[in-house]
């Protein structure tokens, strides 16, 4: 028996269930992923997790920590532990699966209905477009591309939870970095996608997402590009047409 | 058994989340009392007496503290509300956390002028 | 797809005018914060305030416009508060309306009220 376990609380069923709690021996030098690692290979077979690359490079073992989303593989036990005690749950605002694993569809399905995938209209026979690596739109473009679709921004946000169809801060992050690249030809799809009821004007700039992105990446920001350009378009027009 | 947790507390104690409260419920408040102001300010119909004699209802203490507690929900709304148009129409410099500072500071100046003045 | 657009229009629209009404009041506030500690000064009497805005043109306009402001900024506050806080059922718009006439009418009859001092 260790001086110093952890207790850790997780969460076992799906929707409904209960928090279970283990005793995991403390080391230094300890991630919230090795934790649970540890607990589904020594303690209890049956406990059902997603990781992937463990180096804070996929974001598939977002989970949500003593009632924060983070990257488990990339939070010390140490940085974030209350006493000796640690809570670990599924990522908030999406149907849990089993235990710690949730049904990302609806995820990347908001993806989609915010237009976030790109679309050209040249072929192998025409020559490269050519974009200004330092133009206004470029950069933008370049401040939210990073995303790798990890869930943590749409699991810390208030709005997603309030309004079920709200699209979500990834979805928008990501439909805004294509308003700015100037290959895709979508645009007006794109901007009548987000703008509708559970669209970028339902954001109230609260800012979890930016505050708890991985990455970074500040989807409040590319919120409030598109919040002024649809508001215009609706009024006086866009260079792509009307809404 | 119980329901899956949900996203709670512990994931909303950011100060931009903060921020976004505050200018809220300082929003809310001040639209409730918005139209009672305005009915106060249309008894001034009744001349200058009628006015007078609806002022002094005010006179009550409970109102005194009520006009303080509303300037300072003035102060919070007005600089909350300068921070999103900043964020949502300025150019771009993440939250505005150090605006958010400043705010909190101005709405306490303004509760303190008006103690101040109004004594 | 054209009843979600005209939905998506109105939200736009409605977004854009609570904005610039925002920009308008964070003026008027500014000013009227100012007015309210200077006029607090030593107590506040029916006749200091008629003294100061009986008869005064700007101030009938400056403080019109700021009915106008609120009229625009506040129901479409409250709707989406209403709207979100209670999201099955249906009270945000007649609430919100509500209180955009309680604005418009009362505002204006008191801008009247401390033009006129009840001289009309």
């Amino acid at each position: 028996m260790s001086n110093s376990d952890l207790k850790v609380k997780v969460w076992r069923g799906s929707q409904e269930g209960e928090f279970v709690e283990y005793l995991v021996p403390r080391n230094p030098n300890q991630t919230v992923l090795d934790v649970v690692t540890y607990i589904q290979r020594k303690l209890d077979p049956t406990l059902s997790y997603r990781f992937a690359c463990r180096v804070g490079m996929c974001g598939s073992c977002a989970m949500t920590v003593n009632g924060v989303a983070r990257w488990t593989c990339r939070t010390h036990v140490s940085k974030i532990v209350e006493g000796d005690s640690l809570e670990i749950a599924p990522l908030n605002n999406l149907p849990v699966i089993k235990d710690l694993a949730t049904d990302m569809r609806e995820f990347f399905n908001k993806w989609k209905g915010a237009v976030g995938f790109f679309k050209g209209d040249k072929t192998r026979h025409d020559d490269f477009t050519k974009v200004q690596p330092n133009s206004e739109e470029r950069q933008l473009a370049d401040a939210g591309i990073e995303c790798i679709g990890c869930g943590v921004c749409y699991a810390s946000c208030e709005v997603v939870q309030s309004r079920p169809n709200y699209l979500g801060p990834a979805a928008l992050n990501r439909a805004w970095t294509l308003t700015n690249d100037v290959r895709d030809v979508q645009q007006l799809e794109r901007m009548q996608a987000v703008a509708g009821d559970a669209g970028c004007h339902a954001c109230h700039s609260q800012g979890s997402c930016t505050e708890f992105c991985p990455k970074a990446i500040e989807p409040t920001a590319s919120i409030a590009g598109l919040k002024k350009l649809v508001a215009r378009a609706a009024v006086r027009g866009s260079k792509w047409g009307k809404l | 058994m119980s329901s899956r947790p949900k996203l709670d507390y512990r994931a909303k104690t950011h100060l931009s989340y903060f921020a976004y409260v505050c200018h809220r419920f300082s929003g809310l408040l001040l639209a409730c009392f918005i139209p009672l102001h305005f009915l106060m300010l249309a008894q001034s119909l009744r001349g200058v007496e009628g006015f007078q004699k609806s002022l002094t209802l005010t006179d009550l203490w409970v109102f005194k503290f009520g006009e303080w507690v509303l300037v300072i929900l003035l102060a919070v709304h007005l600089a909350g509300g300068i921070r999103l148009l900043m964020i949502e129409f300025g150019p771009w410099k993440g939250l505005r956390k150090g605006w958010i500072q400043l705010s909190i500071l101005f709405a306490i100046a303004c509760g303190l002028l008006f103690l101040y003045f109004a004594n | 797809m054209g009843q979600a657009m005209s939905e998506g229009v109105l939200q736009a629209k409605l977004w854009y005018a609570q904005r610039i009404s925002a920009m308008v009041l964070g003026l008027c506030v500014a000013i009227h914060l100012a007015i309210i500690f200077y006029a607090i000064r030593g107590g506040l009497t029916a006749q200091e305030i008629l003294g100061r805005t009986q008869g005064n043109v700007l101030f009938a306009i400056f403080y019109e416009i700021f009915v106008l402001a609120c009229f625009v900024h506040a129901p479409i506050g409250m709707a989406n508060i209403l709207q979100e806080t209670f999201p099955k059922s249906s009270v945000a718009r007649p609430i919100a309306w509500i209180l955009a006439l309680l604005i418009l009418i009362l505002g204006t009859t008191a801008v009247v009220g401390v033009f006129t001092g009840g001289q009309i």
